[in-house]
């Protein structure tokens, strides 16, 4: 028994001390080493280059990356905000950064703006306003953008008789869905060999479809319907950002959302619950869609099929007359319990330069925030014999619409993702979502 | 701890029977003795268990998005869910889950049970029944998501190949919460055959031996014998696996996220979304408690009911 407690007693002993000096090592290890995180793989690369020159310029400061899925980042960030562990810097998104600002979770960027004297201007128009939040205090500085186009399969579009100027000057109205929907209804075959929009055509048999679904698009829509809703006049909210009353009671929207929900009753686009599962570009590369409406960042998957050759085109002009595109933006944000606000300041404004932003353009993976780097992006997915003025088309002609910025984000996408799947499933009329609109704005009550 | 190798312990052995103080001393010893060996296992229970359960308690109490601080609203929460559809959504999914679960596992696992008991003597056949529940919940997930996906799955494959329409087993309202109950069932059912083994293997041969002497059936002889005797371990697989099925989460968060619609939305799903989604942690610690109550009063019916702690053997 003494013999026992004596070996508790000795091991006790031993754990304690070996705590007491891991507690000791901790701080001295934060010195001169920032975290840095991110969820894209695909630009993992690029920011390891511009860690690995910014330390070479600043050599008392290492910064450590670490890449984590777009499912676990934000509950890994917000555990870390709590736990006081959250990383120095992060890449933040338009959808997320106003809860945290208002709990006070970001260090506020303007006097570091103001003392360094960045220049602003240097960004594509509105990306760096994104960014100032309800308290009028800036919360991340610009790192890169991206808009919406189609793309489409180059060989089922040929088959179909298609040119590529043809489907790059496609209209779209809400009523019977201009050419837009003619070329979506000639694209689908089943599989008896009918076209759509042919008499014979079988919509329980289909074999390719017209359009591919990704989802119901929650609130957003980004790469499902604004792009649509956009060119009607119709805005997500009362005004943008911080917008406090949405208009999904709006008739502009609901009559089209009932027309892409209608897609699907003809049988040109998948039934909402035949898409669980295989992601939409999956299908996409198994020959099973003609065109899918996806963001910029998906470029690199897209061309990337093997046995596929993929082209893409502008989306259609809408009753406007023009064309639109939700234009988001992300940023790097730091945290307010950051150890090291100045290192950590340095490293932002170091992303944010077109130092960083440059070599990140060269890989050809997303559009840079600072117009410049932007255009040797283009560039450099030109080099890799991919044509994207398809999306830059947007940001020239100013057709953009803004990622609407508000409060209670989640919570209204808790409740738009149900509403919005019930109505293209066809569970329920577009007009449901009119009661659902007012449990949204009752959230900003 | 040095107190206590002061006093050597044989000294108070020496003479048992000493007067009524002396063995009250030595009982307060065998108690702080007692207490020292349990000290680790009541570490693990405080301040995993208890603690949290408290602060749970509490928290269901508050409006509290866990960046703040916790601010108190009284049963405000409480009232809120009572009036909240998806809650009642939730509690219905949750439990159309949990009958299909039970049902389709127990009379599966008492089948493989007698199987493995009367006809599937090797070990490595008993030991592969065992082999889905090696597997991670969430691997066993996604194999099943991607085997059962409607446009690549290979599944549907078969389907379509045998010219019947495609399903699409995780799409559809109707067979979304039927699919992840199977997912689990399959998952599940060698480790729940495997207690019902063992609970067979306990019965005594002679009780059978006499049945087959008075001529009893075998399907008599199943209902008559090996049911009733089998049943201290049935309640217990109930209660495990009734306890089990309403924490569904990880088979749902990885496949259909509660979709489509809110028709999968289990109660777990629903607490996850409400915290980690929406930061309402303290409408979802209200969520966990009534979770924790509507378990609670399973658990003890269903001891009550099923007399799992006695056995008819004796």
């Amino acid at each position: 028994m003494k013999k026992t407690l004596g070996a508790v007693a000795a091991a006790a002993a031993i754990a304690m001390s070996l705590s007491l000096s891991a507690c000791a090592a901790t701080p001295a290890e934060t010195n001169g080493q920032i975290n840095y995180w991110l969820w894209d793989s695909n630009q993992l690369p690029a920011y390891q280059q511009c860690a690995a020159d910014f330390t070479k310029a600043n050599p008392d400061i290492k910064v450590k990356i670490t890449q984590r899925g777009w499912g676990d980042y934000w509950t890994t960030l917000s555990n870390g905000f709590v736990a006081g562990n959250a990383p120095d810097v992060f890449v933040n998104h338009l959808s997320k950064y106003p809860e945290y600002a208002a709990n006070d979770q970001l260090l506020s960027l303007d006097d570091a703006v103001e003392k360094d004297g960045i220049d602003l201007d240097i960004y594509n128009e509105g990306l760096a306003d994104l960014w100032v939040g309800q308290d009028g205090k800036r919360y991340g500085l610009p790192k890169d953008w991206d808009t919406v186009a189609m793309f489409y399969n180059k060989g089922l579009v040929e088959d179909a008789g298609y040119t590529e100027e043809q489907l790059g000057n496609l209209d779209w109205n809400p009523q019977d869905g201009g050419s837009y929907e003619k070329a979506i209804a000639h694209l689908t075959v089943d599989k008896s060999g009918t076209r759509g929009d042919e008499a014979g055509f079988d919509k329980n048999q289909v074999a390719v479809y017209g359009l591919g679904l990704e989802s119901s698009g929650s609130g957003q829509g980004q790469t499902q319907w604004s792009f649509l809703t956009g060119t009607t006049g119709w805005t997500h909210t009362d005004k943008n950002p911080w917008g406090t009353k949405f208009n999904y009671d709006d008739p502009k929207f609901q009559e089209t959302i009932a027309w892409w929900a209608g897609l699907a009753d003809k049988g040109y686009m998948p039934k909402l619950e035949t898409t669980v599962g295989a992601s939409v570009a999956d299908a996409f590369g198994a020959g099973k869609a003609a065109i899918n409406t996806q963001g910029s960042w998906m470029i690199g998957q897209y061309s990337s099929y093997k046995g596929i050759e993929t082209g893409i085109a502008p989306t259609p002009t809408g009753p406007d007359g023009k064309r639109a595109s939700m234009f988001n933006g992300l940023a790097d944000s730091i945290y307010a319990g950051t150890k090291s606000p100045e290192a950590s300041v340095k490293w932002v404004e170091y992303l944010a330069s077109a130092d960083c932003q440059d070599v990140v353009a060269s890989t050809g993976v997303v559009f840079p925030a600072i117009k410049s780097s932007s255009e040797k992006a283009a560039a450099a997915f030109e080099a890799k014999g991919i044509d994207v003025s398809a999306f830059t088309t947007h940001v020239e002609n100013g057709t953009t619409i803004l990622f609407p910025i508000t409060e209670n984000a989640a919570k209204v996408d808790g409740l738009m993702v149900p509403a919005m799947d019930a109505v293209l499933s066809g569970k329920k009329d577009a007009s449901s979502l009119t009661e659902v609109n007012k449990k949204v704005n009752a959230l900003f009550e | 701890m040095t107190t206590l190798t002061k006093h050597p312990p044989a000294a108070t052995y020496k003479a048992p029977q000493q007067s009524s103080r002396v063995r009250g001393l030595s009982k307060l010893r065998d108690l702080r003795i007692a207490l020292l060996f349990i000290f680790p296992a009541m570490i693990g229970l405080v301040v995993f268990s208890l603690v949290p359960t408290i602060r749970g308690i509490y928290l269901s109490f508050t409006e509290y998005n866990i960046l703040g601080e916790p601010k108190w609203i009284g049963i405000d929460n409480y009232t809120a869910i009572f009036a909240d559809e998806l809650f009642w959504n939730a509690m219905a999914v949750t439990l159309q889950y949990v009958v299909i679960n039970i049902v389709f596992q127990i009379v599966i696992a008492i089948g493989l049970a007698l199987l493995m008991h009367n006809v599937a003597k090797s070990t490595i056949i008993r030991a592969a029944l065992l082999l889905p529940f090696l597997v991670a919940n969430v691997i066993v997930a996604l194999l099943w998501f991607w085997m059962l996906d409607y446009q690549i799955g290979i599944v549907n494959e078969v389907i379509s190949w045998l010219g019947l329409p495609r399903i699409a087993f995780f799409g559809s309202e109707q067979w979304a919460i039927p699919t992840i109950a199977g997912v689990n069932v399959w998952r599940h059912m060698g480790y729940t055959a495997l207690l019902v083994f063992a609970g067979l293997q306990a019965i005594p041969h002679h009780v059978y031996e006499v049945a087959s002497l008075d001529g009893a059936s075998r399907t008599r002889t199943f209902w008559s014998i090996t049911m009733p005797l089998l049943r201290p371990v049935l309640a217990l697989v109930l209660v495990v696996t009734v306890i089990g099925s309403f924490q569904v989460f990880d088979t749902v968060a990885v496949t259909t996220g509660g979709g489509p619609v809110n028709a999968t939305r289990v109660i777990q799903m629903y607490i996850y979304q409400k915290a980690f989604g929406e930061s309402d942690f303290g409408y979802a610690s209200a969520l966990s408690v009534i979770l924790f109550v509507i378990l609670a009063l399973v658990a003890f019916i269903q001891m009550k009911f099923l007399k799992g702690n006695e056995s008819d053997l004796d």
